[in-house]
């Protein structure tokens, strides 16, 4: 941390963190229309108008990629002052590097997903650590620039990371760059309050994030940034993957069934009788009523 | 001479002011009583005093609840129907808590209530409260944290005795209304230090075991033997707190789903709905108000009435409804992740092995001097965390940011 009077913190200090999917399966799939490099020449040019904003405003990037999440530039770090888009371009490519490293799979099945919780996780505790140091800070927010497509295995470490920012109040704003929307971070957005947006023409990237996404936390609320579209919260069941309007909850382990089974087949917990809530009071006042009369 | 004199004439002043309010204590020498400062200092070996180092004691603190928490894959008790019970009797109005017991109770009880349902989504609670020898049922079994406490804050006056059989017979009746898959839970905050009841207790506690009801108390003067008699026989637990700050620990240790108890309550299959948001724009009367309101809200999937939000049951039909991420604010309990190893300088041999920054925060993990400062480690992807990062991972976060970066570790786990 720079050494900065806390004083001059006013509302309109941002702390932004970007979470940048560097999945190379999907930047070099059909999916993306946008080459990488393209892609960061717009970044750079956003962070940058961040950071001339305000000049306590703060930019902390990490990078998810396909194999392993990691800091790629702090700009509250000295030594990043003087040249700051060559050591974020070394870093990264460093980052890009040992990710292809790590890589034990020989061939992948469509573009695959990248670590969203993972780099999520970091960027709280980022966050948290600056919640820590000074009595008053920046105000941090997070910002996903995502183009793979969800993985599932990561849903509840998602859904965990996304509760947390809503209780330390940090809203999740989301960029999605790939064919299809992303439903981990339309929920995301939605939770915390942030914005969610699918650009339509992406060579005019710069434009969109300058427009909806560099504005401070203060200023938002004077601005009509895009509306939340219809969020589906509606639950699919885990036995046949089908989104449900009704269905039955395990009480034990909160599994969800679309029909009436015997036995959990996540916990193992053997029913009861077939109860639903209604019926549950009334064997109680049928048992009464002889006893009654 | 005259500074002499000063004095004398100082104390002179002390006295007169000392007949006039006949406490006794000087004014200054009450400020120490109230603050107490002598309590944040420790005696270290050479016999000096300093200040208690409160992080490393609130990491201890930390590390030993999460051992108790974390214990084992224990089934919890996730739908849960609690009762709190607040003592408003003459004993709550005493002073020594600051400005006075209840206000201090109910302030707690606030942070409670609004922690509760953030950990337990699917939950109700309900409030009674004890005075004048009967007990009032404050509020019904809700899922709305706002009520609770705005009818909680418009009650706070304190007068007559306190009955604990009075506030167990009533919970008792009422608890015995629920599902048979819920968990029945009483916590009390007991400020009195007598109950005045019109029956035999003893068998109010033994139908309240009978109830398979789980009785927990929180004293707030001293330890009495009938609640810890209750605790004991229902399975709850019973603590008197010392002051504010142990107080709000206590409470909020109710907070995370207990254990669950197998004969305690029936594992069964409830049925509920997932209702979709109403079109903006809309215009509808909303059944639990019963007024017409524009857009949002959301819609019963049985029988189409309109609810203003979730979680909540229908109003027309009795359906349940919830929305998928208030079921996924629970799993974190089903899947918790393990708790770190502690790192100790002195065993890693190796000083190139040893961590420079957080994994988590980036924080340099080397005190001034380059001394190794206290950190633990992910025993399953074996990276390095802060202790602060430690807490916050698994107190609020639920996730493993060593663990959720690298594939091929997710793999194993998986």
């Amino acid at each position: 941390m720079t050494p900065v009077s806390s004083k001059l913190y006013a509302d309109d200090v941002s702390l932004l963190m970007v979470l940048i999917d560097t999945n190379p399966f999907f930047w070099n799939s059909a999916q993306s229309t946008l080459p990488f490099s393209k892609f960061l020449t717009h970044v750079l040019a956003f962070l940058n108008s961040i950071l001339l904003l305000n000049q306590m405003n703060q930019v902390v990037v990490i990078a998810a990629g396909y194999n392993s999440c990691g800091y790629i530039f702090d700009s509250s770090d000295p030594q990043n002052q003087n040249k700051r888009a060559e050591d974020l371009l070394h870093k990264l490519e460093e980052f890009v590097d040992n990710d292809q490293e790590l890589c034990r799979e020989e061939s992948v099945d469509g573009p695959g997903f990248s670590l969203l919780s993972g780099s999520l996780s970091m960027a709280l505790c980022y966050i948290q650590r600056v919640f820590r140091t000074v009595p008053l800070h920046p105000q941090p927010r997070i910002l996903c620039l995502h183009g793979s497509p969800d993985g599932p295995g990561q849903y509840v470490a998602i859904m965990n990371s996304i509760f947390s920012a809503q209780r330390s109040m940090v809203p999740i704003d989301s960029c999605v760059l790939g064919a299809q929307h992303s439903a981990f971070l339309q929920q995301a957005s939605y939770i915390t309050g942030g914005v969610y947006l699918k650009p339509q023409i992406f060579d005019g990237l710069f434009q969109y994030l300058s427009t909806v996404f560099a504005t401070d936390l203060h200023s938002r609320c004077f601005l009509q940034l895009p509306k939340p579209a219809g969020v589906d919260f509606r639950a699919s069941c885990f036995c046949h993957k089908n989104t449900i309007d009704m269905g039955y909850i395990c009480s034990v382990c909160l599994s969800i069934f679309c029909k009436h089974q015997k036995k959990c087949s996540t916990c193992g917990s053997v029913f009861g009788q077939a109860q639903t809530q209604n019926s549950s009071t009334t064997p109680d006042r049928k048992m009464k009523m002889p006893v009654d009369g | 001479m005259s500074l002499k004199d000063a004095e004398m004439k100082y104390n002179r002043e002390d006295e007169e002011d000392d007949d006039g309010d006949g406490r006794g204590v000087e004014a200054w020498e009450r400020d120490y009583a109230d603050e107490r400062s002598w309590e944040s200092l420790q005696e270290d070996e050479s016999g000096l005093l300093r200040p208690i180092d409160n992080k490393t004691l609130y990491h201890a603190q930390y590390r030993r609840r999460l051992r108790t928490t974390t214990a084992a894959r224990i089934q919890k008790g996730l739908i849960r129907y609690l009762y709190i019970v607040i003592d408003l009797s003459r004993a709550a109005g005493e002073t020594d808590y600051k400005p006075s017991r209840m206000v201090v109770v109910a302030r707690q009880v606030e942070a409670f209530i609004r922690e509760f349902f953030d950990q337990n989504p699917l939950s109700q609670v309900a409030l009674v409260t004890l005075k004048d020898g009967v007990a009032n049922s404050l509020t019904g079994l809700g899922g709305s944290p706002e009520s609770h406490i705005k009818a909680l804050m418009g009650k706070l006056t304190s007068s007559g005795d306190a009955s604990l059989q009075n506030g167990l017979d009533l919970v008792q009746s009422l608890l015995n209304q629920i599902p048979s898959y819920g968990h029945r839970e009483v916590l009390i905050l007991y400020s009195a230090l007598s109950t005045c009841d019109p029956g035999e207790i003893m068998e109010t506690i033994q139908k309240c075991k009978a109830s398979k009801i789980r009785c927990s108390v929180i004293g707030l003067s001293a330890e009495l033997y009938i609640c810890k008699y209750l605790c004991q026989e229902t399975g709850g637990s019973y603590y008197v707190a010392l002051d504010e700050f142990h107080l709000k620990e206590l409470i909020f240790e109710h907070a995370p789903p207990p254990p669950a108890i197998a004969e305690f309550a029936v594992a069964n299959l409830i049925k509920m709905g997932f209702p979709q948001r109403a079109a903006e724009g809309v215009i509808s009367i909303c059944s639990c108000h019963k007024e017409a309101k524009v857009g949002g809200g959301y819609t019963c999937p049985r029988c189409k009435a309109r609810v203003c939000e979730l979680p909540t049951e229908c109003q027309i039909c009795g359906l349940t409804l919830v929305s998928s991420p208030h079921l996924a604010r629970s799993y974190h309990h089903l899947f918790p992740i393990t708790p770190f190893d502690d790192v100790t300088p002195s065993a890693t041999n190796n000083p190139s092995k040893l961590p420079k920054i957080c994994f988590g925060c980036q924080l340099s993990l080397l005190n001034p001097g380059n001394m190794p400062a206290p950190c633990v480690s992910c025993p399953k992807c074996e990276q390095f965390f802060c202790l602060d990062c430690d807490i916050y991972i698994h107190e609020s976060l639920h996730n493993c940011p060593g663990c959720e970066s690298f594939r091929h570790s997710k793999s194993v786990v998986a």
